[in-house]
């Protein structure tokens, strides 16, 4: 593993978790959605200037993923976000006030503590081209 | 039908969606090959073209899609400090079974163990219901 792939990695965690946050915000601002009463709401919601750039960083997001999928395993990839449950907990709890009972932070501890161990391994195990 | 239950439908459609993009996105670029290296070998745009010829990577798109739209709506109807967590942790748990079924990887003791404490964190957080 170099800098430039632990760089990608960290995008991974910035990016999905700047996203989630930035789209629940903006969807606080749409009131309650009902999908069976404005079936368009959602396409609405794109307008929102929160919603936009939550889904701009969503798609650095999905880049940064895309290029890490292309030296490692999905199974390996996926642990990459594990500091994005610290984050979005905290995000949640400072900025949106919103309560997180101590089962919720014991969840997330226990998700991040796993991912932590699994990063140990192997970044790829099947051979390109092979999956196809 | 309680909220909790429409919220969990979605998160479960949410993981479906996710999980087939990811799996559809990870197939396609083990075909491509490391960007890194094809990039220096022709240059970015070689790399941009080997992606968006990949009928892989379209259908990953779709299912990518369809993913973002429940997401947003699970979003509306419950706490990101609960849709956050537990979306993410049980598309992992979901990603970890299709890697090995579907893309054949070597998903070795270490990484099931790790799926066990990531199925034990959904619980915990599952005991906490969304508004």
């Amino acid at each position: 593993m170099t800098l430039p792939k632990y760089l990608i990695l960290a995008a991974i965690v910035i990016c999905s978790t700047l996203g989630d946050f930035l789209l629940k915000v903006g969807m606080n601002q749409m009131g309650d959605v009902s999908l069976v009463q404005d079936p368009l709401v959602l396409v609405r919601a794109l307008m929102n200037p929160w919603v936009a750039v939550g889904t701009l960083v969503l798609i650095g997001f999905f880049v940064a993923f895309t290029i890490a999928l292309s030296w490692a395993d999905l199974s390996y990839v996926m642990p990459s976000t594990a500091l994005g449950y610290v984050l979005t907990t905290i995000l949640s709890s400072l900025a949106l006030h919103e309560h997180v009972s101590m089962y919720r932070w014991a969840g997330v501890v226990l998700i991040s503590l796993a991912v932590g161990f699994v990063t140990q391994g192997k970044a790829r195990t099947v051979d390109e081209g092979a999956a196809a | 039908m309680t909220a909790s239950w429409s919220v969990w439908l979605l998160l479960v459609a949410f993981v479906v969606f996710t999980t087939a993009g990811d799996v559809f996105l990870a197939k396609a670029m083990t075909t491509i090959g490391d960007l890194g290296a094809l990039r220096k070998r022709s240059g970015v745009w070689a790399c941009v073209m080997a992606v968006l010829k990949s009928a892989l990577f379209w259908i990953a798109i779709v299912n990518m899609a369809l993913s973002f739209f429940s997401l947003l709506t699970a979003l509306n109807w419950a706490n990101l400090s609960f849709v956050g967590p537990a979306s993410s942790a049980m598309t992992f748990v979901a990603n970890i079974v299709a890697a090995r079924v579907f893309l054949r990887e070597q998903v070795d003791r270490r990484r099931w163990i790790a799926t066990a404490m990531v199925c034990a964190g959904i619980l915990l957080i599952g005991l906490d219901p969304p508004k």
